[in-house]
C-alpha cells in the first residue's frame, strides 16, 4: 500500500467534533459504463474504535444529497445527518461499532466528482464525470474497505439510496458483510419517482446560468434551478399530513402593513424556499443531475432475468428491512417487495412498517420504535461478533 | 403456550422451512429453530411482540394475517402454523385457506370454547365466560369468533380439509378427558393438509 493509506486514527465519543478524513485511492476503477477512473479519493468520517479482529465495521452509506457527516459535530459548527442513530448507546452504537461514513464519488463534499480536477484535462470533470451507477458506488467503497485493512463489515445500512448500496452490496460481495440493513429503499425506481428527478433535472438546466454544464467554465452558478430542483425534491419527501401539522395555513406577516397581511407569504412556501436556497449554496448541478440519472436507473434484479428472488439468492448476508407508513416516494409496498423477494430466496430477513407521519424524510428523524428496533438487531448482531470471536 | 409445544415439534420435519403466523414473542418459534433447525419465519404485528423477535434472533415480519397470505406462493413452506391466533382473525375460515395453500402442511391450535370451565361459567353466571386462558371482557377481547373443537372438525370437513393428527390439551382427570374431549380440552391441536 502506499504510504498515504495510514489507518485512520479512531474518534471517540461522545462524537465532539468530528474530523474528515482522505483515502485516496491510487488503483484506477472501472465504472459500469465503461470508462475508469485513474485514482479517486473519498472523504469519509468514522467513530467509535476498530476492535481487534476487525470485525465490528459499519458501512453507512449515504443517499442523494448525503455527505460523510453522518454523526457528531463538525468544525463548522453543523451536526451529523443521521446524528439521531449514530453515537455511544444510540441505535448504531459507537461503543460496539467502528462506523464508517464516506461520501461517494460523483458527489461534492470532498469526494471525487464533478467539481475535482480531471487529470486529463487540468480542469474539473463538469458534466463530463462519467456516468455512474450504485453498483460503482459499491465498488469504490470496497476500495475503502480494503484501504482500511477490512476484511467484512458487521454490517452495511442506508436509507433511501443508502439501501439501494446495501442491497447492491449483498449481491455484489456477498462474503463482504454480515447484515444488510435496508431503510425506505426499493429495488428500482418507479415511473412517478422518475418522472420527479426529470423535473428537478429540467429544472437545472433550464437556469440560464447552467450553460449546459459548464457553468464552472463560465463562473456562473445554476442556483436557482438547483434551488428548484430541492424544492421538488424536497416536498416529495414530506407527507401532506406533516405538512398540514407543521405549516397547515399559516401566513407569515412579519413586517407588513394590515393591508399586505392578507397577501403575506405562506409559512410552507418560506420554508420550501429556504431549504431550496440552501441546498442550492452547497451542492454542485452536475452532481444532483449524476446522482439522480444514477437512482433512475437502479434496478437490482436486472441482472438476474429480472427476477428479485434469483437476485437475492445471490446473499449471505441477514436482512432487516424497514419502511415507514406516510412514505409515498419509497412506499411500504417497495420494502415489502424486497421482503417478498428474500423469503423467496429463503434469507434471513426481518421486516417492520413503522406508523409515521413524516414521509420519506422519515428515516433521518427520531422515532422510538424505530430507534429501538434497528437497535435491538444491532446489538443482536454485536453479540454475534462475540460470539464468534470466542 | 408451554402446553402446545409437545405435539407440534413432533409433527415438524429438522430442517424444514416454516411460516409462524401471530408468532408472537417468538418463543415457540425459537425453540422450534433450536431443537429442529427449521427454517422459520414468524408474521406479527404487535411492536413489542416483533421487538422481542429481533431480540432472539428471528426472522420476524410485520404483516397483518387479516389482509392474507397473497405475498407468498403456493406450497412455499413445509409447514404454516398458527397458535392460539384462529379465534382473533376477522375471518378464520379464509385465513385456513391461504394457510393451506401456501404450506403443505398446517399445524393450527385455538383454545376450546368447550371446556367445562366456560361451559360452568356461562351456564352458573349467564354471562360470556372470563377464565385463564380466555381473559377479557367480551368488548375488548380480541377472541372475536368462540368455537369447540367440534365446531372446527365440522369446518374442515365442510370445506375438505384433511385432518392428518389432532391433540387435546387440557388438565388429565381420571381419564376423563378421554371419555369427554371437549369437556376437558383445553387447547386443541390439528395437523391439517389440503
Amino acid at each position: 500500500m502506499p504510504p498515504d493509506t495510514a489507518l485512520p486514527s479512531s474518534v471517540h465519543h461522545p462524537l465532539g467534533t468530528t474530523a474528515p478524513q482522505i483515502a485516496v485511492i491510487n488503483k484506477p476503477m472501472d465504472l459500469v459504463c465503461g470508462t475508469t477512473l485513474p485514482f479517486h479519493s473519498l472523504v469519509f468520517e468514522a467513530y467509535g474504535i476498530l476492535n481487534k479482529a476487525r470485525n465490528n465495521a459499519v458501512l453507512i452509506c449515504h443517499a442523494l444529497s448525503g455527505d460523510h457527516h453522518a454523526a457528531g459535530i463538525d468544525k463548522d459548527g453543523k451536526v451529523g445527518w443521521w446524528d439521531h442513530y449514530i453515537g455511544p448507546d444510540k441505535a448504531i452504537d459507537t461503543n460496539k461499532f467502528f462506523v464508517i461514513c464516506p461520501n461517494n464519488i460523483g458527489s461534492c463534499c470532498g469526494s471525487t466528482g464533478p467539481t475535482a480536477t480531471d487529470p486529463e484535462t487540468g480542469k474539473p470533470y463538469g458534466k463530463n464525470f462519467p456516468s455512474i451507477q450504485v453498483r460503482d458506488w459499491v465498488e469504490s467503497q470496497k476500495y475503502l474497505m480494503d484501504h482500511l485493512k477490512i476484511d467484512c463489515w458487521a454490517a452495511v445500512i442506508g436509507g433511501s439510496l443508502g439501501g439501494m448500496q446495501a442491497m447492491c452490496w449483498a449481491l455484489a460481495y456477498p462474503e463482504k458483510l454480515q447484515h444488510a440493513v435496508v431503510i425506505a429503499a426499493a429495488m428500482k425506481l418507479s415511473a412517478q419517482n422518475i418522472a420527479f428527478n426529470e423535473i428537478a433535472r429540467r429544472a437545472i438546466q433550464s437556469d440560464a446560468e447552467f450553460k449546459e454544464g459548464d457553468y464552472l467554465d463560465y463562473q456562473t452558478s445554476p442556483k436557482q434551478g438547483l434551488a428548484l430542483a430541492r424544492m421538488i425534491g424536497h416536498l416529495t419527501y414530506l407527507s401532506d399530513d406533516a405538512l398540514g401539522r407543521k405549516f397547515g395555513r399559516l401566513v407569515n406577516s412579519d413586517g407588513l402593513g394590515a393591508a399586505e397581511k392578507e397577501l403575506g407569504e405562506f409559512e410552507v412556501a418560506n420554508y420550501l424556499n429556504y431549504q431550496g436556497d440552501k441546498f442550492s449554496q452547497q451542492f454542485d448541478a452536475n452532481s444532483y443531475i449524476l446522482i439522480t440519472k444514477m437512482l433512475d436507473h437502479f434496478d437490482l434484479a436486472q441482472d438476474y432475468n429480472n427476477d428479485p428472488t434469483e437476485a437475492f439468492s445471490q446473499a449471505k448476508c441477514q436482512f432487516l428491512v424497514i419502511s415507514f407508513s406516510s412514505d409515498w416516494r419509497f412506499s411500504p409496498l417497495c420494502s415489502r417487495q424486497i421482503t417478498n423477494s428474500l423469503i423467496g430466496a429463503g434469507k434471513a430477513v426481518s421486516y417492520i412498517r413503522i406508523e409515521s407521519d413524516q414521509g420519506h424524510d422519515a428515516f433521518l428523524l427520531p422515532d422510538t420504535r424505530y430507534q429501538n428496533a434497528l437497535g435491538l438487531y444491532l446489538s443482536r448482531a454485536a453479540s454475534e461478533l462475540e460470539a464468534n470471536a470466542l | 403456550m408451554s402446553d402446545d409445544i409437545g405435539p407440534i415439534g413432533a409433527w415438524i420435519a429438522p430442517k424444514s422451512r416454516l411460516l409462524d403466523l401471530g408468532c408472537g414473542d417468538g418463543d415457540l418459534l425459537r425453540t422450534l429453530i433450536d431443537d429442529y433447525q427449521v427454517q422459520g419465519y414468524g408474521l406479527e404485528i404487535d411492536p413489542d411482540s416483533i421487538n422481542q423477535c429481533i431480540r432472539k434472533g428471528l426472522n420476524v415480519i410485520e404483516q397483518d394475517l387479516n389482509g392474507g397470505l397473497e405475498n407468498f406462493a403456493d406450497n412455499s413452506f413445509d409447514t404454516v402454523l398458527m397458535t392460539q391466533t384462529l379465534q382473533s382473525l376477522r375471518h378464520p375460515h379464509l385465513v385456513l385457506d391461504e394457510m393451506l395453500r401456501v404450506g403443505r402442511r398446517c399445524i393450527v391450535t385455538f383454545p376450546n370454547f368447550g371446556h367445562w370451565q366456560t361451559r360452568v361459567f356461562f351456564a352458573l353466571r349467564g354471562r360470556m365466560p372470563v377464565t385463564k386462558q380466555l381473559a377479557y371482557q367480551w368488548y375488548d377481547t380480541p377472541n372475536i369468533h368462540l368455537f369447540t373443537y367440534k365446531d372446527f372438525e365440522a369446518l374442515c370437513s365442510e370445506r375438505n380439509i384433511r385432518v392428518l393428527r389432532r391433540a387435546f390439551v387440557g388438565s388429565p382427570l381420571l381419564g376423563l378427558n378421554r371419555l369427554f374431549p371437549n369437556l376437558f380440552t383445553k387447547t386443541a391441536v390439528y395437523h391439517l393438509t389440503k
